[in-house]
This record gives C-alpha cells, sequence and structure tokens, in this order.
C-alpha cells in the first residue's frame, strides 16, 4: 500500500493509514526524499496516529528519512505517536534521536512555522 | 511499625510437678507414634480438603514440621519457637492465598488426632486419661491460640504494607497552566511505578494536549541506575508525543548518586526546584509573568 503524499504550502505531508510493509516504508521514504527536491519543501511531516506497532524497522527509516530530508534542506516531524507506542518504544530502546516529535497534525504544523519563520528570518538578514 | 503489633498476653501457665509428667509422659507416647500420627494428620486435611492451594508434598513437609514444633510446645510449655515458626509460616502460605479458616483447620484437626491418640492408648484408664487430658488440653489450646493469632496478624501486617504501596502508587498529573502539567512524585520509584508513571504522563499529555510537563522528584528518597534509566525512559517517552519534561529538585546526594553510576542525563533539561521549572517552562510556552503593582503605580498620579 503506498502513502498518498500531500503537497500543503512550503511543507510535505504523509499520512500513514495502515500497517505498512518494509518496502512500504521504504518506498515512502524514497518518495518524501526525493519530493522534498521536487517542490522545495521546507519540512516534512509523517502522521502515523494511525499505527498501533512501530518496530525498529520503521523506526530505523523514519530518522534515516529525517536526517536525509535535513541534509536536503527540510525537517521533518513525526506527529501522532500514541501514547502505548510511544511507551513501548522506549521499552524496546528505540530512539528516534535527533527526530522532532509533535502531537498530532496540527502541532507539527505549528513547530515547523516556527522553525521555518526562524529560518527564514536569517535568510532576510543574510540577504540584507 | 512498633506499637501497632498486639502481642499475645497469655497468663503464665503454673505446671505443678504432676502435670510436667504427664506431659513428658505424652510426649513420648506422641514421639513415638510420630510417623502413623503424622500421616493420619495429612490425610485428615486432605480430607477435609484445606490446604487446596498447596501440593500433598508441601502439606506432608509443612504437617512434619508443624507436628515437631507442636511437640515441642507440648513438651517445654514455651511457646515462643512455635510463635516464630508460626510467623515464618504464614509469611510463607499467605501469598499462596491460604485462609484463616484453613490454617485454624488444621491445627484444630492436629489437636483432635493427638486426643485421639491419647483416648486410643489410655482407654482402659479413665482416671489417667482424665488427668492426661487435664494436662494436655490447655496446652494444645494454647497452641492453637498462638498459630492462629500469628497468621491473622501477619496477613494483616501484609495488608498494611499493601496499602503503603498504593498510597505511593497514587501519582497524580496536574494541569497548571494552558499546555502546561505538572507531576510531583513522592516516595520510592520501583520499576512497575515507574512503568505507571509513564502511562499516567503520557495520558495527561495526550488529554490536556500538554507541550511541557514539570517533574518534580523532591519527594523521591534515593535513586538508581534502574530508576534513573526510567526516568530517561518516561522523558524519551513524552518527546515522542511532542511534549517536553522538565526535571525538578534533584538533592544533592541523588545528583552525586547519579554523577557516580555515570547515568546520561545530558538529553534531559533539569531545573533546581519546582519553582525554576515552572518559570522555564513558561518560557518555553512564551508567557511572561510580569508584576501588577508597577501598572497601578505607574497609573495613580
Amino acid at each position: 500500500m503506498t502513502v498518498p503524499i500531500l503537497k500543503q504550502r512550503d511543507y510535505l505531508i504523509a499520512s500513514i493509514q495502515a500497517a505498512l510493509t518494509d518496502a512500504d516504508l521504504k518506498h515512502l521514504r524514497d518518495a518524501l526524499v526525493a519530493q522534498v527536491g521536487d517542490y522545495r519543501s521546507r519540512g516534512v511531516i509523517v502522521d502515523v496516529t494511525a499505527l498501533d506497532v512501530m518496530d525498529s524497522f520503521a523506526v530505523r527509516t523514519l530518522r534515516d528519512l529525517a536526517h536525509m530530508t535535513r541534509l536536503r534542506g527540510a525537517e521533518t516531524v513525526i506527529v501522532g505517536i500514541q501514547p502505548e507506542v510511544a511507551f513501548a518504544m522506549t521499552q524496546l530502546g528505540l530512539r528516534l534521536e535527533g527526530v522532532a516529535a509533535a502531537l498530532d497534525l496540527e502541532e507539527g504544523l505549528a513547530y515547523l512555522d516556527s522553525r521555518v519563520k526562524r529560518g527564514g528570518m536569517t535568510r532576510q538578514r543574510l540577504e540584507g | 511499625m512498633p506499637g501497632s503489633e498486639t502481642t499475645v498476653v497469655m497468663t503464665p501457665v503454673v505446671r505443678d510437678e504432676s502435670t510436667s509428667g504427664l506431659l513428658r509422659e505424652l510426649v513420648a507416647h506422641l514421639r513415638q507414634n510420630r510417623t502413623q500420627l503424622r500421616e493420619e494428620w495429612a490425610r485428615r486435611i486432605t480430607e477435609a480438603k484445606l490446604l487446596t492451594a498447596m501440593s500433598p508434598e508441601e502439606v506432608f513437609a509443612e504437617a512434619t514440621a508443624v507436628y515437631d514444633n507442636y511437640l515441642e510446645a507440648l513438651e517445654t510449655g514455651s511457646i515462643e519457637a512455635l510463635e516464630t515458626y508460626a510467623r515464618n509460616l504464614s509469611e510463607r502460605i499467605i501469598p499462596r492465598g491460604v485462609e484463616t479458616n484453613e490454617v485454624v483447620g488444621i491445627v484444630l484437626l492436629l489437636r483432635d488426632v493427638l486426643a485421639r491418640s491419647l483416648f486410643a492408648k489410655y482407654r482402659r484408664d479413665f482416671e489417667q486419661l482424665d488427668h492426661i487430658l487435664d494436662a494436655y488440653e490447655p496446652a494444645a489450646n494454647r497452641i492453637a491460640i498462638t498459630v492462629s493469632v500469628g497468621f491473622v496478624q501477619e496477613r494483616e501486617r501484609v495488608i498494611r504494607q499493601q496499602q503503603e504501596a498504593i498510597r505511593e502508587l497514587s501519582t497524580p498529573v496536574l494541569p497548571v497552566r494552558e499546555r502546561l502539567l505538572i507531576l510531583p512524585i513522592i516516595g520510592i520509584i520501583d520499576p512497575q511505578r515507574a512503568r505507571q508513571l509513564t502511562e499516567q504522563l503520557l495520558r495527561g499529555i495526550r488529554v490536556n494536549r500538554a507541550k511541557v510537563v514539570v517533574m518534580d522528584i523532591t519527594g523521591v528518597p534515593a535513586m538508581d541506575a534502574t530508576v534513573a534509566n526510567h526516568l530517561v525512559q518516561t522523558v524519551e517517552a513524552a518527546r515522542l508525543l511532542g511534549a517536553t519534561v522538565i526535571v525538578t529538585g534533584l538533592s544533592p546526594e541523588i545528583a552525586q548518586t547519579l554523577v557516580n553510576i555515570g547515568v546520561d542525563l545530558g538529553k534531559m533539561n533539569t531545573v533546581g526546584d519546582m519553582q525554576g521549572g515552572i518559570e522555564e517552562a513558561e518560557r518555553l510556552l512564551g508567557y511572561r509573568v510580569a508584576p501588577v503593582v508597577v501598572e497601578t503605580a505607574a497609573a495613580a498620579p
């Protein structure tokens, strides 16, 4: 099952609706990393609200995705991790180091707005 | 808990020479028939469907120990050893779900089994039997009371202990401002409590849509590597829900312990006390607390 990627202003939003296979996850990662360049996006939001299980592969793929998009100029934020999933992840030692997380889509957008605005200001200063 | 334990006050038994002699005699008889009487007792325990939580082997092993202690108490008239044993036994069998009626039941069964044996031995001499029972019955009753009371006391101790544990477990997650929660932790954190705490916190973050949580551990007396790692995990789990955790109230001792064990608290946001923690949280949330007095003073003239 492929995950639809929506473009919204400067951001790409991928909302995972059902459990994904490892291949689907890789596909999602590759598609997002590619589209960040195509649309010159500044941020990526991956919504995992519908996932009630996250295994080590999924966590690693999401972490890699975040690091890859950052290298291509976009901040990634994972939103909607369920409390049980968060608890299980920490119990299993699955860490999303260096990856931003937010409660839900709204919070994720607010987070990206604050990050991107700051980045924008730096650019203005540089241009000025 | 000193003072709360009810002690069984037994009137010291005045034993005259003949009673001691009789008791010695009957104990010798009971020792002689140890194997047979013990088996008889174990059989009656099984028949009465007592101690069903234990296996027949266990019942028999306990029966042997109780039997020997029982005879000793009969012989010496001292119930101290039996008291200790009864407490010890209760400690072992209470977690197995053994009920008070079962314990009282088995002790009374032993009393009956031994009495029957005495009847059988002295049936021809009623006067002697009378004397023997005069000596036997008070001693046996005292033993029965000792064992039962010991069991009940032990049970009460377990209940008190559990109540304390429950009290310690209640950890409230309180909203202080929009998107700001505080979590004051009082008492020892063990792995089970740490788990419950994390679950409660995550639920609280979700429900209150919190962005910042101030976790105050002033009331935590001690911390070791396990607990510290639980804290790190809790902080990490909260972060996955998009909330920042500020830990406050680390005592000098705890700080020293953590540095000595080498727990990586680098990712943890720590502030000295709860007040500082809340101020830091307000800063993160973009609040600015300003005194009202200044404005009124400026507006007054």
